[in-house]
């Protein structure tokens, strides 16, 4: 603590002849170098003398940071041509000094920054080169996964019955409660919604179509998916990229196990299989949900809800529901044990891509989902 | 001899699990101090108590003559300044890249313009024996000994005048751990520095270590030079320097 109570101090005098001198004292540690800098910045600028010397005998102690911050300005007098003398170093100093100078001799050469103007252009061009990697690198994912299929298919009794059962409880039953609470919360959404429009009409009793088909076919299927995506994708990425990390996968390869088989396509069964079935399960919640408000709020019976229910709903919009459920349970999986694969040996990697595979799945989710109206509208389903 | 560290009847308990029964051991000015024992004797526990990452349930641990257990948040802070740490894993900072690991306590506490940080940073990434080019590589772009030396130029951003090793060498090939242990000696030299380091390695322990502390038994077991280390009779000394390979390197010692 006492190298604070003598902070390094330089003065700058003039002696009889002219001749500059530079007189340090104090402590020159890295902690305590702060006041000498301005006034060394100051005075360098406005230096006109041929020659200075430097008298650093009042320098009580120095560290390697002093000496490099010495060498700086010695360079710096250099530069401008002024010849420096430096009196009254001790041994140890100018040991040390040999030292820095050595390590911070010839300094490198900083690589030419790049124009302002022309770092977009960069930025967009290396993004674009990261996406066509990334795509082929999935559609080699995609690829190597089908033939572990194929040639699982040949011999079905390989295959990882037991983890399928594990992850299904997983990313399905454990789901159920938070599934519960988003789609009960989006049937009361749009039942409220549509009240106040139906109302005007005088068509309270049509809510009923909107909450049915609204729901069963579109809202149950997307928002399942989409927090199938946030909950098992992104635990998907970030159990296999631990399991890289700790060269787990290099270990499985190792002993003839393959990853596709042990890791991949487990999850992505587990989920094709739980998807659909929640998605049914969020139909029911989501109508429940709506029936409540329809209840409460447009007093339209439970009776008369479901008698109206009946009567309009096809069961082909909730066929169309459930059917989208494996298209997307796939798509998630596949993101998810993907992205799992392609993190590096840095922990901060994980993190990195557990948030590109959730943001990645979502939005295949939802293109997805967009397609199926397209072809379906299309097809006039 | 002035001791730097002084460790006297250091007790820790982690749950009903005994690991040190009153540790007593002094590390002196200038000497590179070797804390040894087998795996589970409570060594990395033990440095790990004298840098203030952990407490013991009872006795005293002074470095550089403060008490640790009844230290200010002010004296902490600057005890802290005072020393350089390096992980067994290195504990780089995956984020940052060399340089900026190696310069984020300077950034933090010293207040320096850029021009001259980059400078010291710079000087201490050579003067570990690293590429220029590794100031710009990020952890996971290291090999494992470029990751140790990066580390060991963390430690010694601020000129510390204490260096704790965390099993320096573990992890490196015999040619990289050799070269590893010459630069600690020179840097000792060169820095003034006075070592402690936790270590399994015989090479180690013979070439750079000053004096010596074998941990057994939840004690300390033997202080002092090697020499005097070697001469006594204890089993697990017996079995540390005088099994198959203790023996091949007492020979090549000689």
């Amino acid at each position: 603590m006492e190298a604070l109570d003598h902070p390094a101090e330089i003065t700058f005098l003039q002696d009889e002849e002219g001749e500059l001198l530079l007189v340090s004292s104090g402590v020159w540690h890295v902690a305590t170098l702060k006041q000498v800098i301005p006034l060394l910045e100051r005075q360098t600028r406005k230096l006109s003398v041929r020659s200075l010397r430097w008298d650093v005998s009042g320098i009580s102690s120095i560290d390697s940071a002093g000496m490099v911050l010495i060498e700086y300005y010695l360079n710096l007098f250099g530069k401008q041509g002024i010849a420096v003398e430096v009196v009254g170093a001790s041994p140890e100093q100018q040991k040390l000094y040999q030292m820095v100078a050595s390590y911070i001799s010839a300094a490198p050469k900083v690589p030419e920054k790049q124009s302002r103007f022309l770092q977009p252009i960069r930025h967009l061009g290396e993004s674009v080169m990261v996406f066509v990697r990334d795509f082929n690198a999935f559609l080699s994912f995609v690829g190597e996964d089908f033939v572990v299929l194929t040639l699982l298919l040949l011999q079905p009794w390989k295959m990882r019955y037991r983890a399928i059962v594990k992850h299904i409880h997983d990313a399905g039953v454990r789901a159920l409660p938070i599934i519960t609470l988003t789609s009960f919360l989006i049937g009361v959404v749009i039942a409220y919604q549509g009240a106040v429009q139906l109302q005007k009409f005088g068509a309270n009793i049509f809510v009923v179509d909107m909450i049915g088909i609204s729901v069963t076919r579109e809202l149950a299927p997307l928002i399942t998916a989409i927090v199938v995506a946030g909950r098992t994708g992104s635990s998907y990425t970030a159990q296999i990229g631990v399991m890289k990390i700790t060269q787990e996968i290099d270990a499985m390869r190792i002993m003839g196990f393959e990853p596709h088989r042990f890791l991949v396509l487990p999850r992505v069964f587990a989920v094709m299989i739980a998807l659909p079935l929640m998605i049914f399960f969020a139909d029911i919640i989501g109508i429940a949900g709506g029936m409540l408000v329809a209840n409460l709020h447009l007093n339209i019976s439970m009776a008369e809800f479901i008698h109206r229910l009946q009567g309009m709903l096809d069961v082909k919009h909730v066929w169309i529901g459930v059917a989208k459920g494996p298209f997307f349970a796939w798509l998630i999986a596949m993101t998810g044990c993907f992205r799992g694969f392609q993190v590096s040996r840095d922990t901060e990697s994980i993190g990195r891509y557990t948030t590109v595979s959730v943001v990645n799945a979502i939005f295949l989710v939802i293109a997805c989902d967009a397609l199926f109206s397209v072809v379906l509208t299309e097809l006039g389903i | 001899m002035n001791s730097v560290i002084q460790v006297s009847n250091v007790v820790t308990r982690f749950g009903s699990n005994l690991v040190h029964d009153g540790i007593n051991l002094s590390v002196r000015q200038g000497e590179i101090y070797g804390l040894l024992g087998g795996s589970g004797s409570g060594k990395s526990t033990l440095l790990r108590e004298m840098i203030m990452l952990q407490r013991p349930q009872s006795g005293e641990i002074s470095v550089l003559g403060y008490d640790l257990l009844s230290l200010g948040r002010n004296e902490a802070a600057w005890l802290r300044g005072q020393w350089g740490v390096l992980f067994q894993a290195g504990a780089l900072y995956s984020s940052l890249t060399v340089a900026e690991n190696v310069g984020i306590k300077l950034k933090e506490y010293a207040g320096l313009p850029g021009n001259i940080l980059q400078e010291i940073v710079r000087m201490k990434i050579r003067m570990v024996g690293l590429p220029d080019y590794a100031a710009n590589l990020y952890p996971a772009e290291l090999s494992g000994g470029m990751i140790k030396r990066a580390s060991l130029a963390r430690a010694l951003a601020m000129d510390p005048g204490l260096l704790f090793l965390d099993e320096p060498t573990s992890g490196l090939d015999p040619i990289g751990a050799e070269a590893f242990d010459k630069l600690i000696l020179e840097l000792r030299e060169m820095l003034n520095l006075t070592v402690v380091m936790v270590t399994h390695d015989l090479d180690s322990i013979w070439t750079i270590v000053d004096r010596l502390a074998v941990l057994g038994d939840k004690k300390v077991i033997a202080e002092g030079s090697l020499k005097e280390v070697m001469s006594q009779s204890h089993p697990i000394i017996q079995q540390f320097f005088h099994g198959e390979r203790g023996r091949i390197r007492v020979q090549h010692g000689e």
